[in-house]
């Protein structure tokens, strides 16, 4: 008797258990599906920045800062004479 | 089979039985056979049965016996491990400004033997890639038995997606890094560029290229027969994206000597000029510019020539730069004083059956005026008192004839021969106290030089910011700062640089003007030098400007390299907020600004209400 019970509970154990593979394989799955799609968002992002991040460093490159200081702007550099020394 | 064959005759044999019960009844023959209603269900059940072991034979075979072989065929046609693109490192400037960026951008490939099958649609796709339609047929056709071919690589994502919304089937878009350098062509040689496959081909991107390459990743996907991605099914390996690197270079100072120095060339018709920035304290690159560069973002478009790096590949003759430390050598071997004097007439002396000469007769001169003079004479008479041994050590210390140790690809060492060595004639020590018969690079000369600034202390020049970089001792402190006091002379009135002078520093410097050396002996084209320190009261910046081939007007080293300097030093003393050291030439001449502007305006002002007067009018500037 004990030894049908025990093959009984064995053979459950073993349907449960297969069971609970497939869902852990279908969970898996599934995260890696969201996974996925949230590296793609980062991706997204991490690109949306480098583009910006090169935006802006291409406005600042240091010759159009220099040129449109001096054409647009028309700055000067101050000449000796109009530098003033203060001592504390 | 057996078991139907034993099973035929009998349906038979009851069928002529049944046929005769039927008769005695005097009724029609029955059309409809009789039957053993059980065998029968048994022959069907036992057809079926069979069957159904046939099919779970078959079914062991394929899933038990040989599953490894099939799950393997079926997984090399659909299950395939693609690779996830990473990006290379961000490398910024010391102050955190980006100087090279990877941006993703897309590379559009094709299958050839999908795309052939559908040959109506090729138009339309080389009209989108804008590639002639022969072309594309001719890269197709060339591929036609593989699965992969790139039709363009390389392109903005927008286009990348217009060329996919066509539509036509076998073509795909993947992931790649571009490398885009904001600041062109000024840091150009310093960064280097990287290759299609964004692997470092020269400079610090070559250099550093472990560092900043990442590790791509891998994943598995399952593919449908035309290769499009139908499911993602597992994460083989996480991509590792580069690391960033931040190196030494100031992209402001930087790009300010890469203008200066443009404008010397404009100036002077010089073919080539290299000019170099080190952080005294630390040995760190600050700035590092050549002439002529190129545009790093399109590199193929550009001369190889103008990809090398010259103030670390190019070795020119030191010239006159050399003085300093040949009086260095003289103080520390106590052979001179900064008192000897040297008696330089009548312009010239003997070195072995050739002559040194001066430009002038300079007379007598004490060690500075060799110096401020910049004479041969003088040097080649200090060199004397020297024994080969202890010039050729001494020179040796201060970097001269071995790499710097900045790591960057390909660097030049110079030519520096030992005594003893075939290189090393009777005459090699009076020809190097001056600064022939041995080259150097611009950065060997600005090492050596940071090291004079420093107390004598060198560093290894580095390309990256805040690394541990230890000095080692070269010199004594106090022969380093009299000889620096000596430098200083050189750019003050009677000099032989007084345009490389900035007001309100001291600035310590040796100009120099090397003929450049020809098939037997020296021609007449020269590189012009000039090498400072500044401010002299604890210095921060140690530059080399190398002017090469000057051809307009004067070729010496003071005229063509002084002003590139002064402009650059003004700048980086201003942006890295250095306090002057020499207040009084700037109060001086801020007094006489104002007393002209007072004359011009008509009343005398005293000197001290002119210093109160400026003040005034500064805070009203400041207010407008």
């Amino acid at each position: 008797m004990s030894r049908k019970f025990l093959l009984g509970l064995l053979i459950l154990a073993n349907v449960a258990t297969a069971l609970l593979v497939v869902r852990d394989r279908h969970e898996h799955r599934q995260a890696f599906v969201a996974l996925t799609r949230l590296e793609r968002a980062r991706d997204e992002l991490n690109i949306e920045f480098g583009r910006l991040q090169l935006e802006q460093a291409t406005w600042a490159e240091s010759n159009r800062v220099d040129q449109v200081a001096r054409s647009r702007l028309g700055m000067v550099f101050p000449r000796t004479e109009d530098i003033v020394v203060l001592r504390r | 089979m057996k078991l139907f064959g034993k099973q035929l005759p009998l349906p038979g044999a009851n069928d002529g039985e049944r046929r005769d019960r039927g008769r005695p009844q005097g009724s029609r023959p029955r059309t409809r056979a009789q039957f053993n209603l059980r065998s029968r269900l048994a022959m069907v059940c036992g057809t079926l049965g069979l069957c159904s072991v046939a099919l779970l034979a078959r079914a062991l075979d394929l899933q038990v016996i040989d599953h490894a072989f099939y799950q393997q065929q079926g997984d090399a046609r659909f299950v395939r491990e693609i690779p996830i693109a990473t990006s290379r490192g961000m490398i910024t400037d010391r102050n955190g400004e980006p100087l090279a960026i990877s941006s993703p951008v897309e590379s559009i490939w094709g299958n050839p033997k999908e795309l052939l099958k559908a040959p109506a649609r090729l138009p339309a796709l080389a009209r989108a890639l804008g590639m002639p339609q022969d072309e594309l047929a001719s890269r197709l056709s060339q591929r036609a038995g593989k699965e992969f071919v790139y039709l363009k690589r390389r392109i903005n994502p927008d286009e990348a997606a217009r060329i996919l919304a066509l539509g036509v089937p076998g073509v795909s878009s993947q992931r790649e890094y571009r490398r885009f350098y904001p600041q062109g062509e000024a840091v150009a040689h310093v960064l280097g560029f990287t290759n299609i496959d964004d692997r470092g081909q020269e400079g610090l991107e070559l250099a550093f290229d472990d560092w900043l390459r990442g590790t791509p990743g891998a994943k598995r996907v399952i593919r449908d027969r035309r290769g499009q991605i139908v499911e993602n099914v597992d994460l083989v390996r996480a991509a590792q994206p580069g690391r960033d690197l931040a190196i030494s270079i100031d992209r402001r100072i930087q790009y300010l000597a890469h203008r200066e120095l443009r404008n010397a060339m404009n100036e002077t018709g010089a073919s080539s000029g290299s000019a170099v920035v080190l952080d005294v304290e630390t040995g760190e690159v600050l700035a590092m510019v050549n002439l002529p560069t190129f545009n790093p973002n399109a590199v193929g478009t550009s001369p190889r020539d103008a990809h090398r790096n010259r103030a670390v590949t190019d070795l020119l003759e030191p010239g006159s730069t050399m003085k300093p430390l040949t009086v260095a050598a003289g103080l520390e071997a106590g052979v001179i004083t900064s008192t000897s004097l040297f008696n330089t007439s009548p312009g010239w002396i003997a070195n072995g059956r050739y002559r040194t000469n001066d430009t002038h007769n300079y007379g007598v001169l004490d060690t500075t005026g060799i110096i401020r003079k910049s004479s041969n004479v003088g040097a080649s008479l200090v060199a004397k008192r020297l024994s080969d041994r202890q010039f050729y050590d001494f020179m040796r210390r201060f970097g001269y004839g071995h790499v710097t140790g900045s790591g960057f690809p390909g660097e030049a060492a110079g030519m520096f021969p030992s005594p003893g060595s075939p290189g090393w004639s009777g005459t090699t020590k009076q020809t190097m106290s001056y600064g022939y018969g041995l080259n150097a690079t611009p950065l060997q000369i600005a090492a050596a030089y940071a090291a004079l600034g420093n107390g004598g202390m060198l560093h290894q020049p580095s390309f990256v910011k805040g690394q541990q970089n230890p000095a080692k001792r070269v010199l004594d402190q106090n022969i380093a700062d009299s000889v620096l006091h000596m430098m200083q002379t050189v750019t003050e009135p009677g000099g032989t640089a007084t345009q490389a002078a900035i007001l309100g520093y001291h600035v310590a410097g040796k100009t120099g003007t090397s003929r450049k050396a020809s098939a037997g002996g020296y021609s007449r084209r020269y590189v012009g030098y000039f090498a400072g320190l500044v401010p002299v009261e604890n210095p921060r910046f140690s530059m080399v400007v190398a002017v090469n081939d000057p051809t307009k007007g004067s070729y010496y080293g003071g005229v063509v390299a002084g002003p590139v300097f002064r402009n650059v030093m003004e700048g980086a003393l201003r942006l890295m907020d250095v306090s002057p050291d020499n207040l009084d030439a700037w109060l001086a001449a801020q007094a006489t600004a104002e007393a002209k502007r007072a004359k011009a305006s008509g009343h005398a002002v005293p000197v001290q209400a002119v210093a109160d007067a400026g003040v005034a009018a500064a805070g009203a500037g400041a207010v407008q």
